[in-house]
């Protein structure tokens, strides 16, 4: 096959064009406008300030919400980390004739509409909702609990949305280590559990971190489960910065905060990728 | 005798994850039939009264119409441009080929948040007012990478031989494509297109910045219903959005399986 120089660049033209044109330099544009004034009159003024950022940092109120979402987002993955690992090694190790529909099964969720599992955890957390009625029925409770509008509803709704994410990753890194290692690690005389943190544990990690690094990426960009989930002291950034440009229409403020929350996932996923490489996250994602 | 090993715990575990996962979406299916104004434990009977009402809510209908069209042309659009592009990575060596690669599937780790924001602003600054059209190139860009990671993964598994066999047998570049290329790819194309729909259908975040009045899409319109407050009608319409966007991977599956058969 002749292999022309301008081929390749001809057959990308239309996918590269949209990308930089949808993306890279809509991207570029809020760097810039997140320099630009608005004026008291809410007309926006080219320039080159930094008053923007200054106003975040002002005061902790800004910040608080920061470092709020990366709270959230450490914990969701921490969460995540061990409500997917033993699913992921159950189907690992499993020789149910149903592993691989149970494996599917799993992944159904992806297909459900964000907004429909998000706003179902109000049928189970409200106080009229199954988790209120079970108790009420069994007598642990009298009265019904406020479970819905706090941290801990905008966590069910993260870890359920995020969970399969997790699994997979760790599933994929799993199915990938050599079973002769294990053979060799029992013949050597360990037992189930040495076999595991001896062999297992180690060989999963690139799939543990890039799950983790998928799931903590997610969780700080997110808008949807605080929004619907969490009450006023629960916003995360991303709810910061929809309310500053639908809201109040600050689009330089809306801008500076975006470009801080890119910062953020930036610098972990520069560094991630740094150390460990991006190209594991894929691998998920393809083994479907 | 039963006996508690570590095993059976993580038997145990694993239910009961799955009893997460799925409890809530069963509970919207089960309370979508309740006949309470608002959606409640206990149930006090059983009615299609919601889903009658759905079928004859005009927002709704117009929203269904308007989603399905969105994901229908977003899904032809970004697998006819992710099809080049899988050719051009797996075919072709060239520089920065990795980076290209990774900055096309940049959609999937930028926060939908900043995706949003940053379109629309720069769209406002170029004096575009929000339109259909806006939304379906925003929608082409969300599901791209991941018709391009799947178109690819089959591209990679297609040997070259067969191109190479059709060009010594004198056929050019397109005909080759056309004969033998494209024939071999079209499970991965099948399963991209309904995966892309799927992504377009479900949207909400991104879609929220540039959703139009007159072109709301469900999630959309979900996401302004659940202001007031959320009643059966909501949990009939997340029924009928959890059977319509299951329906398609099962629709996958079968056609995978089913030209799958025809493998060389």
């Amino acid at each position: 096959m002749k292999k022309q120089n301008w081929q390749p660049w001809a057959l990308l033209s239309p996918s590269l064009s949209a990308i930089l044109l949808l993306l890279v330099i809509p991207v570029l544009f809020i760097i810039v406008y997140s320099f630009w004034l608005r004026a008291p009159t809410g007309a926006v003024i080219p320039a080159f300030q930094l008053g923007n950022y200054a106003r975040f940092f002002e005061d902790l109120f800004y910040p608080s919400i920061l470092f709020r979402t990366i709270r959230v987002s450490l914990i969701c993955v921490f969460l995540c980390l061990i409500m997917g690992y033993i699913p992921a090694y159950f189907f690992h190790r499993s020789t149910s004739r149903f592993r691989q529909a149970l494996i599917l099964l799993v992944l159904l969720p992806f297909w459900i509409s964000f907004i429909i599992r998000t706003m179902s955890w109000i049928n189970i957390l409200g106080t009229t909702g199954f988790l209120n009625h079970l108790l009420l029925k069994i007598g642990i409770i009298s009265q019904p609990l406020s479970l819905l509008y706090n941290e801990a509803a905008v966590l069910m709704g993260l870890i359920q949305f995020l969970l399969p994410f997790m699994i997979l990753n760790i599933f994929v890194s799993l199915e990938g280590i050599d079973k002769n290692l294990l053979e060799a690690a029992r013949s050597m005389g360990c037992n189930e559990w040495q076999a595991f943190r001896e062999v297992t544990l180690p060989l999963s990690l690139p799939g543990v971190s890039a799950g983790c690094l998928l799931v903590f990426v997610l969780t700080a960009g997110t808008y949807l489960p605080p929004m619907i989930l969490g009450g006023p002291g629960n916003e995360m950034i991303a709810n910061l910065i929809f309310n500053r440009v639908i809201g109040t229409l600050d689009w330089p403020f809306g801008s500076a905060i975006s470009v801080i929350l890119l910062l953020l996932l930036g610098t972990i996923v520069w560094t991630y990728n740094r150390y460990l490489g991006i190209s594991q996250i894929f691998k998920a994602f393809k083994g479907n | 005798m039963f006996r508690i090993t570590g095993w059976s715990l993580i038997r145990l575990f694993t239910i009961m994850i799955y009893v997460f996962m799925f409890l809530p979406i069963v509970v919207v299916i089960i309370l979508s039939f309740d006949t309470q104004q608002f959606a409640s434990f206990p149930m006090r009977g059983f009615t299609f009264k919601w889903y009658v009402e759905l079928s004859q809510n005009e927002s709704i209908i117009r929203a269904f119409k308007s989603s399905i069209m969105l994901g229908v042309l977003a899904a032809l659009l970004s697998t006819s441009i992710a099809i080049p592009a899988a050719m051009a990575f797996v075919r072709y060596s060239f520089r920065w080929k990795n980076s290209l690669n990774t900055l096309l599937l940049a959609p999937i780790m930028v926060p939908e948040v900043v995706l949003g924001v940053s379109l629309l602003l720069f769209m406002r600054f170029l004096q575009q007012p929000k339109s259909f059209a806006m939304l379906l190139l925003g929608h082409v860009m969300l599901t791209l990478p991941y018709v391009l990671l799947i178109v690819q993964a089959r591209m990679v598994s297609i040997q070259e031989v067969y191109e190479e066999a059709a060009k010594s047998l004198g056929a050019g570049p397109f005909h080759t494509f056309r004969e033998v290329t494209f024939p071999l790819l079209l499970p991965a194309i099948l399963a991209g297109m309904l995966f892309a729909f799927t992504i377009s259908f479900d949207n909400i975040t991104a879609t929220l910045f540039w959703a139009t009045a007159e072109h709301q899409t469900v999630p959309v319109r979900i996401f302004g219903m659940l202001r007031h407050s959320i009643s059966p009608e909501i949990n009939a319409l997340g029924t009928v959005m959890i059977f319509f966007t299951i329906m398609i991977p099962l629709f996958a599956a079968f056609l995978i399986r089913y030209f799958g058969k025809k493998r060389i």
